[in-house]
This record gives C-alpha cells, structure tokens and sequence, in this order.
C-alpha cells in the first residue's frame, strides 16, 4: 500500500481516531493502539491545558502517534483562531484540525467560517485539516487557502449512517490535489472501506468504535476494513456497475457499417 | 506545468500498454460509472473495437444525462493566414508561396455581418496564424472589440500566449481559448514543426497553464489525428485533461480530434488514418471517460458522421465555416487552411439536426457577464 503523505509526513496507517464518547481512557488507549493508528484527534476543550500530567493526554501520547488537537466547541473563525494558538502552546504541535461548528444540535461545520478559518490559520503557519461540508466548491476553495487536507463529512457526526453523501465525496475526491479524510458518520467498518474502495485517502472514526460493544475488537476491525479497501482501491476494482453490456443488434452504429 | 507531469508518462510504454489491454479490461472500464485514464486506454484500444454498439449506448446515455439533446453551434473566422511557423501539414506553411492576408476593422466588420446572415450565430471563433508582429495581442484585441457588437461568446484559437495576454483579451471580451498540441510526442514533435515559435513544444504545451492561470473560462484541446499514432496522443489528452481540471476547476474544457485526410494540402501525407469506426470509438470512449467535457466536431468531418454522432457524443458543432481568411465576404476564394469536407449551409445543418430530434442551441452566453472579466 501507499503511505498516505500530509503536509510532507507520511503514515502507514490510512485511519485516524476520535477520542470522545469512550467510556473510560483506559479502553481508548487500548483502542487507539489496536486500530493501528498514527494520528489521534483531540478535543482541546477536554484537555487540562495547564495540567502536563492530564488524565486523558496520557492515554493518548505514544511515540508513533500524532496528536491533532482540534477546535470542537468554537463557534467563529475568529473563536477558532484564538483557540488554534492556544493549541499550539499546549501541545506543542502547529497541526490543527479545524471543526467550527456554530450549532449544537447536529454539529455541522459552518463553511463560510471554516474557509475564512483555515485562511487565517494557514497564514499564521499552521498544518489545517479542516473538517467540512461535503461540498466539491468548498472543497477546492479550502485547499486553495492551502488546507493540508480536506475532511468532509459522510453523514451528519455520530449518526453511524454511512456515505450518505457519497456522490459528492466521489467528485471531491476526484478534483483535489490535497488528502481527502471522510470524517463523520462512517458507522461500520463496511462504510469505511467503501470509502477507502472509492479512493478516499483516509478515514477517520470515533463514534462507531467508542460505543461498540466491544470498542477494542471494533478498532481492529476498523482497522482491517480501511486496509482492505485501500488495497482494493489500488488494485483496481473490477466489474462493480451495472451497466448493461449486452445489444446484439446494432441500432445506433449502423450507420458505421 | 504540464510538461512536468508528461515527463513521466513515457510514449512507448503508453503505447504498450493501450495495445494489451484485453476484452476483460474493456468490460471493466465499460461497467464504471467513473473510469481513469487507464480504462479510457481500453476503451480506445483494439480490443474495445468489438464493443462499439454498447459503447455507443452508454455514450448517448451520458450525453442526454448533461447535455440533453442540444447541440451548441459555433463559426469559425479566420482574420489572418500570416504565419512564421513550418507545420509540415498546414497550408499556412511560411514557406507556402500564397497571398498573405490580415483583415483590417473595417474588413473584420464585413465578415461578422457577413456571417449574421448565414445564421444565428453567437459563438465565433477567430482564428489567426503565427505572427505576433504584425497580428499580435493589440490586433486581437481590436477583432474582438469589434466582434463584441455582434456576438455573445468568442474564442480565439491563435499562437500561445503569455498568461497576462490571455488576462489582457479577457479585458476585450474573450471567453475561450482553443489551441491544438497537435501531437504529445515530444521527440517528434519537431519533426512536424520544425521551425518558429510552434517549434517549442514545452511552450506551447503549458501554453493550457497560462490559460488557466489567466481565469480563461473555456478551454479547448486537441490532437490532429495523422500525425502520430493516435490512440498514444488521445491517451496523453486525457491525462492533460485530468491534470487541467484538477488544477484550474473552474474551467470549461471541449476536445477535438480532426482528422486529416490523404494528400490534403496537396503534399503531407499523413503517417496514420482513422477510420469512421475508429472515430466513433475514441468519442464513445471520450464521452465515457468523461461525461461532462465538450466533444467538437469542425466541417472537417463528412455530413453523415457529424449528424450521425450528434446525440451520441458529439455536443459541439461548426457550420458553413470557411478556413481562409476573409472567407464570408471580403476574400471568398483564397487558400484555404485545410478542405471543408461538411460544405452545407449553416441552415441546411440545423434543418437536419432538427429533422435528428436535435435542438441546435445559437445563444448560450451573455456578454453582460463579461464585465465582470477582469477579476475572474
């Protein structure tokens, strides 16, 4: 399989992890390392940012993972800049995923303020992974205000419904030159590796491992899907459509004949 | 740059590659909604030959899908034949001992109202040789000053320019930009155009970066089916396709692929022939690969291909055009730049495309939209 390359990093793994909903961090960690992971997401708002020894960091920090600190609970690019230097400080790291999410019934990201964000934060020298629509013209604008990758949604977040937006991340993924992340609704290892198959650079997962029965055994699975499908997306489907083949008559290239 | 990425596709094993592809990776190709480069080499190659009549099929499906059953009618001008290139194939050749034309304002006035009265025109093209000199950026900017006054849309297929020039002629109107690479091969391509400016193939090849760059709304490409085995160039058209569309998304893009026939201009035989069928294959095959670009067809193609294929892939359509300069009113037997093969009149064209259940659209822009030009 290919490395997934962001922003010059490479990664072995092609799935990222949430970290809330877990019942405890103890069963996170497990999950974390059983998933195989390389990049953790975490929500600063759920960090004691002064506390070096906090709980929750501790079951995260491993050497081979990248903490991606993200902006859950800001409202506004502006909320969402402050909030990314306050990141920076703590964690130590300029990668940023940015999730401004202004409503919070369902969680969906504002694009007007998402854009004007990553703008922003890119100038300011940041790695932007922003979370986002699943829109292909978003999209294109974010990666040129120079987001590392794009993270759109499959369905609205913690819904485990799957690719419901499966036509547009199909064109996003077809037009951009940067990492596309489905984030967001992937409920099933099964959801995961479609979008892998359809040749999504990287999945991430929260909900559907932090409330499985089992989340550990969940993490493998998810774990194994995203491979699968990585896999099968490089080796080149085969028959999948169904188009119909069949005319032994020929009514439309007669005219060739 | 696109010559960057052509580096890396190397011609031969392209050509290779095309030519083993079997009847499964034809299946495969033919059962994707959405195939790669990789199965439009299939669907080119001789082991698609066999398929034509479901190809055919799956074509017209995507076509009605985007463009219903319209056909957007275009005509070219050609203002100048002045030339300082050598195409070995062009009847522009510098070399070509012919009365060298460059229509003055007035004379370009006479063509556009010329032209009004074959048809409802709105969709010029102009067309010019090689000769920034004496026909440069300022002269195209008149022509289109003055082409404004009569038509909605024009394009201009004329020697690569620099992308503030394309940036400059959006300022006086321009809408779109075709230019032909003629060939991909590199390493034969000088052998075609041995000398001036079309002699540099990386200039001429990013020459679609600068266009992009530009904020040029509509872009047209294409490769001259005689030159080179044709199915490596369409091959590397589809890949530059890809590379443009990703990289300038806000783009229109058209492909064309004429066809030369033997002997035309009296001396350059071409190294390959297309038959009709194997132009019906590349059309499918492009309007599979893919479902949204405009496929062009010029006078060059006979009447009953171009109604035949109208619907079927076909979305774009020249008529009555004349390839010398001057050719409606003020000059209407010089050389002319290649042979018409279509010579029905713009209304016989659009009787028969009626009588086809097709709706030949005129007007499809307007230039009120163009004011807006110099910020993109």
């Amino acid at each position: 399989m290919k490395k997934l390359i962001i922003a010059g990093q490479e990664f072995d793994s092609r799935l990222f992890l949430g970290t809330g909903k877990f019942h405890s961090n103890t069963t996170m960690e497990e999950a974390i390392l059983a998933s195989g992971c390389e990049m953790v997401t975490v929500a600063m708002k759920r960090i004691e940012l002064d506390d070096k020894e906090d709980d929750m960091l501790k079951h995260i920090i491993h050497p081979h993972i990248r903490l991606l600190p993200n902006t859950s609970g800001v409202r506004t690019a502006e909320e969402a800049v402050f909030a990314a230097q306050m990141a920076r400080e703590a964690f130590g790291t300029n990668w940023l995923k940015l999730e401004i999410h202004p409503d919070p019934r369902y969680l969906l990201p504002d694009s007007t303020e998402t854009l004007k964000a990553t703008e922003e934060l890119v100038k300011l020298g940041f790695v932007v992974l922003p979370y986002c629509q699943a829109d292909p013209t978003l999209c294109k604008r974010l990666e040129e205000a120079g987001a590392a990758t794009v993270m759109p949604l499959a369905a609205p977040i913690g819904t485990n419904k799957g690719l419901q937006t499966r036509d547009f991340l199909r064109i996003i993924i077809e037009q951009s030159s940067v990492p596309v992340v489905v984030d967001a609704g992937i409920g099933a290892p099964s959801h995961a590796a479609e979008a892998m198959e359809m040749g999504a650079d990287a999945c991430l997962v929260n909900t559907a491992i932090a409330v499985a029965r089992n989340p550990v055994e969940m993490a493998t699975a998810f774990k194994e899907a995203v491979i699968a499908g990585r896999r099968a997306y490089e080796a080149g489907l085969g028959i999948v459509g169904q188009n119909l083949i069949a005319s032994a008559s020929s009514p439309l290239t007669s005219f060739l004949d | 740059m696109f010559s960057e990425e052509l580096e890396k596709i190397d011609w031969e094993e392209t050509t290779k590659a095309i030519y083993s592809k079997t009847e499964s990776d034809v299946l495969r190709a033919l059962g994707k909604e959405h195939c790669d480069v990789d199965d439009f080499m299939a669907l080119i190659s001789p082991a698609a030959a066999k398929y034509l009549e479901p190809m055919a099929q799956l074509s017209k499906k995507y076509t009605e899908e985007r463009f219903g059953k319209t056909i957007s009618m275009f005509i070219p001008l050609y203002i100048t034949n002045s030339c300082t290139n050598s195409c070995v194939y062009c009847g522009f050749h510098i070399s070509n001992p012919m009365a060298r034309t460059i229509l003055t304002p007035e004379q370009m006035e006479d063509e556009y109202k010329a032209i009004k009265k074959l048809g409802p025109f709105e969709n010029l093209l102009l067309v010019t040789g090689e000769n920034p000199a004496k026909a440069g950026v300022p002269y195209l900017a008149k022509a289109l000053d003055i082409a404004k006054k009569y038509f909605s849309n024009l394009k201009i297929e004329v020697m690569p320019l620099k992308a503030e020039e394309y940036a400059e002629l959006k300022k006086h109107g321009l809408n779109g930009v075709i230019c032909f690479q003629e060939t991909y091969n590199k390493a034969r391509y000088n052998v075609y155009h041995p000398r001036g400016m079309k002699s540099k193939f990386e200039w001429r090849v990013n020459g679609f970066d600068r266009m992009g760059q530009a904020g040029v709304h509509s872009i047209g490409m294409g490769v001259l089916i005689g030159l080179e085995e044709w199915r490596t160039d369409v091959t590397m058209m589809a890949y530059h396709l890809r590379y443009l569309q990703k990289k300038y998304w806000k783009t229109k893009y058209s492909v064309n692929f004429p066809r030369m026939r033997p002997a035309e201009n009296g001396g350059f035989q071409p190294n390959v022939i297309m038959n009709d069928r194997e132009l019906a294959q590349l059309t499918f095959a492009m309007r599979i690969f893919d479902h949204d670009v405009d496929i062009s067809y010029s006078t060059r193609e006979p009447a009953h291909i171009r109604d035949n294929m109208a619907g079927l892939g076909v979305t774009t359509m020249s008529a009555e055009s004349k390839t010398e300069p001057g050719g409606y009113y003020t000059y209407p037997q010089a050389l002319e730049q290649f042979h018409v093969s279509d010579e029905r009149t713009a209304v016989e064209v659009e009787r028969a495309l009626k009588s086809l259940g097709r709706e030949p659209v005129w007007k499809d822009w307007d230039a009120s939209f163009d004011q807006f030009a110099s910020t993109r």
